[in-house]
């Protein structure tokens, strides 16, 4: 009895370890860093500018666990925060509408993107990783047709006052609306039905079904719920910026879902939840923010991205043993 | 047995068999499910193999496809040699063994040439294919069996038959070459190739089985089937409760021997039941029911009544529930309760469960559960929206009421956190059924309830029911396990080709009656032993 109750305790051990190992070796990163550029790294102004710039890269690492949960890829949603920031921009910039018109005209272009998803996907029945990669080439044509493939500046201020304009307790506020997402889907995902559903969905499709599930309804919601969901970090993205151009937004596709996965493996390990997702996200940003101002050349950020993205998924195997992956 | 090991010695001339298996057992834990099997297949022979399910069938072909091993203490003899056991997985083919089993091992979305030349194409040392060359052998081969198949046509959009008679060709093919060679024969396993095939398919396969026969190679014929095993077989062995019960030649037994010998008794000897049939107040009733292998059926359900659903394989008996459900999708038919009547056509998994219909799918870890997610949420899915209080889903609350209802059902161990898969199949199960029958169900529909589940979760299982179906719960629960249908049921249908043929009450619910029906739904005037 002793050495089975010694095994619960070192197994309960193992499992709070695990849940906040990501965490711990955040910390370590940033002292690492510390020791390293002791003048410039460890500073507040640094830190401010590492959770505004990031934000709009923790809401595309949300939209992308949405459909993940309920078994569905997102890899349009880089160029889907593309499409929202130029849209802002040309309508308002070039076309003189009001801001929060062309906000919601953003939000309703994603809304649009999802349900395109979700017709192929769920109904044509085409495997989600083909149809988001054609729709990621497919939009960004488009958006480089419309914007003239050209940086478009002069988004109303308002825009950019209420993402960067401001700080609380010393963080611009763009932190605080991917902080909002984050408690948001974490009420979803742990504390309504949808979330159980969502969750039986993408592990077991039929299972769901036979249990009285619409396994459809949910996986075009998810689809759709991803979409607004990288379209608002459109928003976020013109809002930091204070301008928009059709190429910078693709590459926070693989951050994004390095982040998601390796967001698996922390704080609820072995599935893909938002508060790991967020932390996942500060994590890499740390470490390209570190390594940019060691002086290290840019392409080192690529390989750090791609890295952390296969260890994260690696990780996320071993952890949960022989179990299948959420997606197969 | 007449033949022993005193045979193979005293007559070093004669041809020694193709296959013999000596004194083979197998015990899973408790349970024997093969006890000193002795089989002998002769070269240039077919040979049956019958027994009931949970005869050890099964056991016995995945003993040979080395995927059991057998207790130690039996012997394997291959044209003569002595074969170690256990068998690795791959040996069978280096002996000269191969195996169709029900599936076919066909990959769907290929064409002919690419699944008869798999081996060939997939495995060659070459870097370069010859395509022509295989199109070459791999018509060849069709011709030599007389196979009329267009070789690039893909094998899903094949008839059955054809199918059936592809798998088996390719199987045939695997160990000719290496038959040639050494100048032995070799054994074909079929595992239950015909309940599908219609007639005329059937004869096809048993042509193709005669000229593999004729090349001096034997078949192994595994089926349910008395008449089609008394039509193709020289030979046969059949299994009952894991030991060999009779070693027959085909021509000299009749219909009634085999029986007997499947089944322990002949036909009308059973003893009967002495309680008459219980009457049940009207519940639901089941009108006109049509789907892909079932034929209209209409079945009157009483409250508290549990009917069995059974028949030999491929009778349709296992698909009711999931039309019932509206899991697949039924052509017709309508379900009637309170008056009211629901079309079958238009059911689907919601609204079933919006009129407290259950349904526990056979195929657990597909269709029943998710292993990987909690014990909690698995058994409390269908109703995850009642704990939904106040904006939040009441999580603690959720674990309290798995925790009650793990004590309740005895899921050992019961920890409602944990995933569903750490628990045993029986304890799974166990979760399952609670999650159903909670609910206090109108009808429970079963598939196989208790496959894979031990002795002891099965009498818990069962207990539910019963106890259930006293508080008026309807059940209907397909299966295959004539014991567990004696023990549950008040009335069992019995089905062949998607109709029900017999109908037992009161004293005939028992294990050799429904056994004895099932077998006997197979007789057919056009095909009569000869």
């Amino acid at each position: 009895m002793t050495t089975e109750d010694r095994a619960h305790a070192a197994a309960r051990r193992m499992r709070l370890f695990e849940r906040y190992a990501l965490l711990v070796v955040w910390a370590l990163l940033i002292l690492g860093f510390s020791i390293a550029l002791p003048n410039s790294f460890p500073r507040w102004g640094n830190f401010s500018i590492l959770f505004a710039s990031y934000a709009p890269a923790a809401l595309l690492a949300l939209a992308i666990i949405i459909p993940l949960t309920s078994g569905d890829y997102d890899l349009s949603v880089g160029a889907v925060m593309t499409l929202s920031s130029c849209l802002i921009a040309v309508l308002n910039a070039w076309m003189g509408l009001p801001i929060l018109l062309c906000l919601v005209l953003a939000v309703l272009a994603g809304v649009a993107v999802g349900l395109f998803h979700a017709f192929f996907i769920v109904y044509v029945r085409i495997p989600s990783l083909v149809v988001t990669l054609g729709s990621t080439s497919l939009i960004s044509g488009i958006v480089q047709w419309f914007t003239k493939s050209s940086t478009i500046g002069g988004i109303d201020n308002a825009l950019i006052m209420s993402v960067v304009g401001g700080r609380l307790f010393g963080v611009p506020y763009a932190f605080y609306y991917a902080f909002a997402a984050v408690v948001v889907l974490w009420y979803i995902f742990d504390y309504t039905p949808l979330g159980r559903r969502l969750l039986f969905v993408g592990r077991g499709r039929e299972v769901a079904r036979l249990n009285g599930i619409a396994v459809e309804r949910v996986r075009v919601g998810a689809l759709v719920a991803s979409s607004v969901v990288a379209s608002c970090a459109g928003i976020l993205y013109a809002g930091v910026l204070g301008s928009a151009d059709p190429y910078s937004g693709l590459n926070y596709l693989l951050p994004a879902f390095a982040a998601a996965f390796l967001g698996s493996t922390t704080i609820m390990p072995g599935r893909f939840n938002p508060w790991g997702a967020m932390v996942a996200v500060y994590f890499l940003g740390t470490g390209i923010t570190g390594l940019t101002m060691l002086g290290i050349p840019l392409w080192v950020t690529n390989v750090f991205n791609g890295g952390a993205l296969i260890l994260a998924v690696t990780i996320s195997q071993l952890t949960r043993g022989r179990e299948a992956p959420d997606i197969g | 047995m007449t033949s022993g090991t005193a045979d193979l010695q005293a007559a070093p001339g004669r041809v020694p068999p193709t296959l013999r298996l000596e004194g083979v057992s197998k015990t899973f834990r408790a349970t024997r499910a093969l006890d000193d099997v002795t089989v002998e297949v002769r070269p240039g022979e077919i040979h049956g193999l019958l027994g009931t399910n949970g005869s050890g069938k099964s056991t016995l072909i995945k003993i040979l496809a080395g995927y059991h091993a057998p207790d130690p203490g039996g012997r394997l003899y291959f044209n003569g040699t002595e074969v170690s056991l256990p068998l690795a997985a791959s040996d069978f083919r280096r002996l000269g063994m191969s195996f169709v089993h029900q599936n076919l091992g066909l990959l769907p979305s290929l064409t002919v040439l690419e699944n008869l030349r798999l081996k060939q194409v997939a495995l060659a040392p070459r870097v370069h294919l010859n395509w022509r060359r295989e199109r070459a052998e791999a018509q060849a081969v069709l011709d030599r069996y007389g196979l009329d198949i267009p070789l690039w046509r893909r094998v899903d959009e094949l008839s059955a038959v054809n199918r059936a008679l592809l798998a088996i060709v390719r199987a045939f093919e695997e160990i000719r070459e290496g038959c040639e060679a050494s100048g032995r024969p070799g054994l074909v396993l079929l595992d239950e190739p015909t309940p599908f095939l219609p007639e005329e398919g059937v004869k096809r396969l048993f042509a193709l089985m005669r000229e593999i026969r004729a090349t001096g190679s034997s078949v192994l014929f595994i089926s349910h089937d008395i008449d089609e095993v008394m039509e193709i077989t020289d030979r046969a062995t059949i299994l009952r409760d894991g030991r060999v019960s009779g070693d027959v030649e085909t021509k000299t037994a009749s219909h009634d021997d085999m029986i007997e010998l499947i089944i322990g008794r002949s036909l009308g000897a059973a003893k009967a039941r002495p309680e008459t049939a219980r009457t049940f107040a009207p519940g639901l009733s089941l009108k006109g029911l049509e789907g892909k292998g079932v034929a209209p059926l209409s079945i009157e359900i009483g409250e508290g009544e549990v009917i069995g659903l059974t028949g030999l394989i491929g009778a349709g008996y296992d698909l009711v529930p999931y039309l019932v459900f509206g899991a697949t999708p039924a052509t017709a038919g309508e379900l009637v309760l309170d008056g009211r009547s629901l079309p079958l056509a238009a059911m689907t998994p919601a609204r079933a469960i919006a009129e407290n219909l259950a349904l526990l799918p056979g195929d657990r870890e597909a269709k029943s559960g998710v292993g990987s997610l909690s014990i909690a949420d698995n058994m409390l899915l269908p109703d995850v929206s009642d704990w939904f209080r106040g904006g939040l889903l009441r999580n603690r609350a959720m674990r309290r009421e798995a925790k009650r209802l793990g004590d309740a059902y005895e899921v050992r161990p019961n920890d409602p956190d944990r995933p569903l898969s750490s628990l045993s199949g029986g304890n799974a199960q166990k979760v399952l059924i609670a999650r159903w029958i909670k609910r206090k169900p109108r009808l429970l529909l079963l598939d196989e309830p208790t496959q894979g589940v031990d002795v002891g979760t099965r009498a818990r299982i069962f207990d539910a029911i019963a106890a259930e179906a006293a508080g008026g719960m309807s059940v209907l629960c397909a299966s295959s396990d004539a014991e567990q249908l004696a023990r549950i049921c008040d009335r069992v249908l019995v089905f062949a080709r998607g109709r029900v043929v017999r109908e037992l009450t009161g004293a005939e619910v028992t294990k050799d009656h429904i056994t004895q029906a099932c077998y006997a739904s197979l007789d057919r005037p056009d095909r009569s032993p000869t």
